[in-house]
């Protein structure tokens, strides 16, 4: 049963692929055909169809053998984004896990204190509007001055989107035993805390685990995006950048490490899932989860 | 229950008024260099020095921002209705919305640089749209479809059309999932916009202000900008919430659990 | 009453009122008045209609809300300190396992949490299971069992550190008819084979009358106790259920329900 599914997501993925290319280079052959017009009308296209613009898909995968310069080396394309991708990837964990423990900290302060979340939890969920991401070079600034690799300021900005998922969707979690639960400790006279742990932390994981496959996702994006803004030298947003300056030269190579992008966001993505497979068990969550609304 | 109503603010104002205070004071008694962190109230000079320059960019952005939040919303309403009501396709698309909302699509904005030019506001719009039609297709998609068999069945023995259950059943209970939907794309809408300015463009927009500041060392301007550009957020994300009100008075803001947009959860 | 001397006594009530939200506009009396003894080994029902209290009778001597007035005395010890010492165990309508633990982890539950180590645990668990019929589950997630599967195995749980007083609030509520015969028939096997002293709540009458040796009736607004229907058929089996005396018991504890109605 479980090979089957997986054999279905595989095989549904690699469709998809091939439809997408094919929709890709059938675009561009019709394109092609009617000068760039909606067919039978004079209506442009949105996008030209040159090869300039839209390369051909196997002109793309074609690049990723090429040679690319890094640093003194010479590397093939995808040997070259696979190490900045790697970069990309450590300030997103950097990130995620400073997210999560700050996230789940948050939420346990505020589920002991009600206090707590009445004063809290109105700017969490304000916090969001704030583009941090816009603040990335001050931040990136501030690190060097302070002799701190950019690599953690960096991660910093992945923290900042981070928390916000974890730190409202654990609360939830946390506050999800019904009462059945609570007094059956109650009636062990157990402490806070044991309640913590062996009650309300267990039943968090199934709201947790949407939310970090989101958060996951917004470290990458945090981390690409905190490259991008400031100059950093390596890393996969540092690359699209470059090739996005130099797209007039090589449009291929922006497009593969566009590509790269997608799939390490995918890849964290993943990761996380794996995660929630061995962690949680068939029977639980599924039901309960699916109350949250989003 | 209006004094209910203002003793329930208290707690985050005093957050927020003790917050603030410990920025000014963290910064004054640390000596922060002073245009790395500036002080609250430098930010509002500056603000209020800069304020037509600030005034116009933050209309660039946020224009931007809102027609691609309209344009995003209505594409996702749309596929969610088209999908609900052609369930092979919703099969197969939804796994692929869903792959594609875990990739950084911020990475797109050059490529739509290249496709719409650099120069209009297509291609920054192209990217608000990006990334804001996927969350509103994932929730208002699972709204339409998860309907409790129950309520269904009864619709069914009414030998009611799909059209009449649509109106009747499943829109009233996709509203709450749209809703959560709603008030994470709104503030999102406007950290799209600036991202994509970052990949160049009119320098007239907001994302351009603040890195042009930084650039050139004036980062309480900087500052200024980016409180220009929350305030952008926060309007939307509070036009989100009346929209949320009115249409459903019945759920009253429900005390903030409700929200993770959740890519996979679907 | 029962003539039940004060030391054999398990549970005491003694001139316990409950008032909710007192000296607000939603006040609410649940109790009023409540004497009551419980002897050590008994199985005693609570009945009554909603509104009664009776819930929240069981939830007085399980210290799980204080009384506005009077005292809650169990085992010689006040309801709170019986509490802390981990005096008793409690069903509920719904089983209330988690879902993330298996089905021994949920019995051995109580025994984590009082320092047992891992071989005692598991050896009372597999015991429990036994106890409640269902050896080979032990491995099983409380989702893949039936609802009566699930709430016998709440009440190994309830029993796995063995308390001399088991606390049970409409626990077969949830179940079909046939499961709920069969519960009950099982309830009262492990009620003589452990000795432990059980208070019940329930709105049936058959349940109560089938199971209890006495059945305390109670009336609502405000919640006090009617009258006390002393039940002895003997040892009970399925034949019970057909023996004109059991009719006869049941309909005394309708009638006195009934009492109540045209009123006290």
């Amino acid at each position: 049963m479980k090979g089957g599914r997986t054999l279905r997501v595989v095989v549904t993925t690699i469709v998809a692929l091939l439809l997408v290319v094919a929709l890709w280079e059938g675009y561009k052959w019709m394109g092609g055909q009617t000068d760039d017009h909606w067919p039978g009308t004079s209506i442009e296209l949105p996008t030209s169809t040159d090869d300039l613009t839209m390369p051909h898909a196997t002109d793309i995968a074609g690049e990723l053998f090429e040679e690319v310069r890094d640093g003194r080396a010479r590397l093939p394309l995808y040997l070259f984004l696979l190490k900045k991708g790697w970069y990309t990837f450590q300030e997103a964990a950097i990130g995620f896990s400073f997210g999560l423990a700050i996230g789940l900290g948050l939420a346990i302060l505020m589920l002991r204190w009600r206090v707590a979340e009445r004063g809290l939890l109105p700017w969490i969920n304000v916090s969001q509007t704030v583009p941090l991401i816009a603040l990335a070079p001050i931040i990136v600034t501030w690190g060097r001055l302070n002799d701190i690799p950019d690599i953690l300021s960096i991660s910093l900005i992945a923290t900042y989107l981070t928390f916000f998922p974890v730190a409202v969707s654990a609360l939830r979690g946390l506050q999800s035993p019904d009462t059945a639960h609570l007094e059956l400790m109650r009636s062990y006279a157990a402490p806070w805390r044991t309640t913590l742990f062996k009650l309300r932390l267990p039943a968090a994981r199934a709201y947790l685990f949407p939310a970090l496959k989101l958060a996951a996702t917004l470290s990458v994006v945090g981390a690409i995006v905190g490259e991008i803004s400031i100059g950093t030298k390596t890393g996969l947003g540092r690359a699209i950048l470059e090739y996005a300056q130099r797209y007039a030269v090589s449009p291929e190579r922006l497009y593969a490490s566009v590509v790269g992008a997608a799939i390490l966001g995918l890849s964290v993505f993943g990761m996380v899932n794996l995660a929630e497979r061995l962690v949680m068990n068939r029977t639980e969550g599924v039901e309960r989860a699916d109350r949250v609304a989003a | 229950m209006i004094r209910n109503r203002l003793a329930g603010l208290g707690p985050p104002i005093v957050v927020g008024v003790a917050g603030l205070g410990l920025w000014e004071g963290v910064v004054w008694g640390f000596g922060i260099r002073k245009f790395l962190l500036p002080k609250p109230s430098s930010i509002i000079a500056r603000l209020s020095e800069n304020w037509p320059i600030l005034r116009h960019a933050g209309w660039e952005t946020g224009r931007i921002a809102l027609s691609g939040l309209v344009v995003g919303i209505v594409a996702g309403i749309v596929l969610a209705l088209v999908t609900t009501r052609f369930r092979t396709l919703n099969e197969g698309l939804t796994p692929l919305a869903v792959a594609v909302n875990a990739t950084p699509i911020v990475a797109l904005a050059p490529i739509f640089n290249a496709w719409f030019g650099i120069t209009g506001t297509l291609s920054n719009q192209a990217v608000v749209v990006a990334i804001v039609f996927f969350p509103v297709f994932i929730n208002t998609a699972r709204g339409l479809t998860e309907v409790h068999p129950d309520e269904l069945e009864l619709m069914r023995s009414y030998a009611s059309s799909e059209w009449t259950i649509l109106r009747e059943v499943r829109i009233p209970n996709a509203m709450p999932f749209f809703a959560n939907a709603l008030r994470v794309v709104a503030p999102l809408s406007v950290i799209a916009a600036i991202v994509a300015e970052y990949f160049g463009g009119p320098q007239d927009r907001i994302g351009n202000v603040i890195t042009s500041n930084v650039a050139f060392v004036r980062y309480d301007v900087a500052w200024a900008a980016i409180a220009v550009a929350s305030a952008l957020g926060l309007a939307l994300f509070a036009v989100a919430l009346l929209v949320e009100r009115v249409s459903m008075p019945w759920r009253a803001a429900m005390g903030d659990g409700e929200y993770t947009t959740t890519p996979g959860r679907e | 009453m029962s003539g039940y001397v004060e030391s054999e006594a398990a549970v005491v009530i003694d001139g316990v009122d409950k008032v909710f939200n007192a000296g607000s506009l939603d006040e609410v009396t649940a109790l009023s008045g409540i004497d009551l003894t419980i002897g050590a080994g008994e199985f005693v029902s609570l009945i009554g209609p909603s509104g009664c209290g009776k819930s929240t009778l069981l939830r007085l001597i399980g210290d799980l809300l204080t009384p506005s007035t009077g005292k809650v005395t169990v085992f010689g010890k006040p309801a709170h300190g019986a509490r802390l010492d981990q005096d008793y165990g409690m069903v509920f309508q719904h089983a209330g396992l988690f879902d993330w633990r298996r089905v021994a982890a949920n019995i051995e539950l109580p025994l984590e949490l009082r320092g047992w180590s891992r071989a005692d645990r598991a050896a009372r668990s597999a015991e429990m299971l036994d106890l409640v019929k269902l050896p080979d589950f032990g491995g099983h997630y409380p989702r893949q069992l039936s609802g009566g599967m699930q709430q016998r195995v709440s009440i190994a749980r309830a029993l796995s550190f063995q308390p001399k007083l088991l606390l049970m609030d409409e626990p077969f509520g949830a179940l079909d008819e046939m499961t709920r015969e069969h519960m009950q028939l099982e309830l009262l096997r492990i009620w003589r084979e452990t000795g432990t002293t059980v208070v019940f709540v329930t709105h049936s009458i058959p349940e109560s009358t089938f199971l209890s040796s006495r059945v305390v009736v109670l009336s609502p607004r405000p919640g006090r106790i009617n009258s006390i229907v002393d039940v002895d058929l003997g040892e009970r089996t399925d034949d019970t259920r057909e023996d004109p005396a059991f009719f006869a018991k049941a309909t005394e504890v309708r009638e006195a329900l009934r009492a109540d109605e045209v009123g006290a």
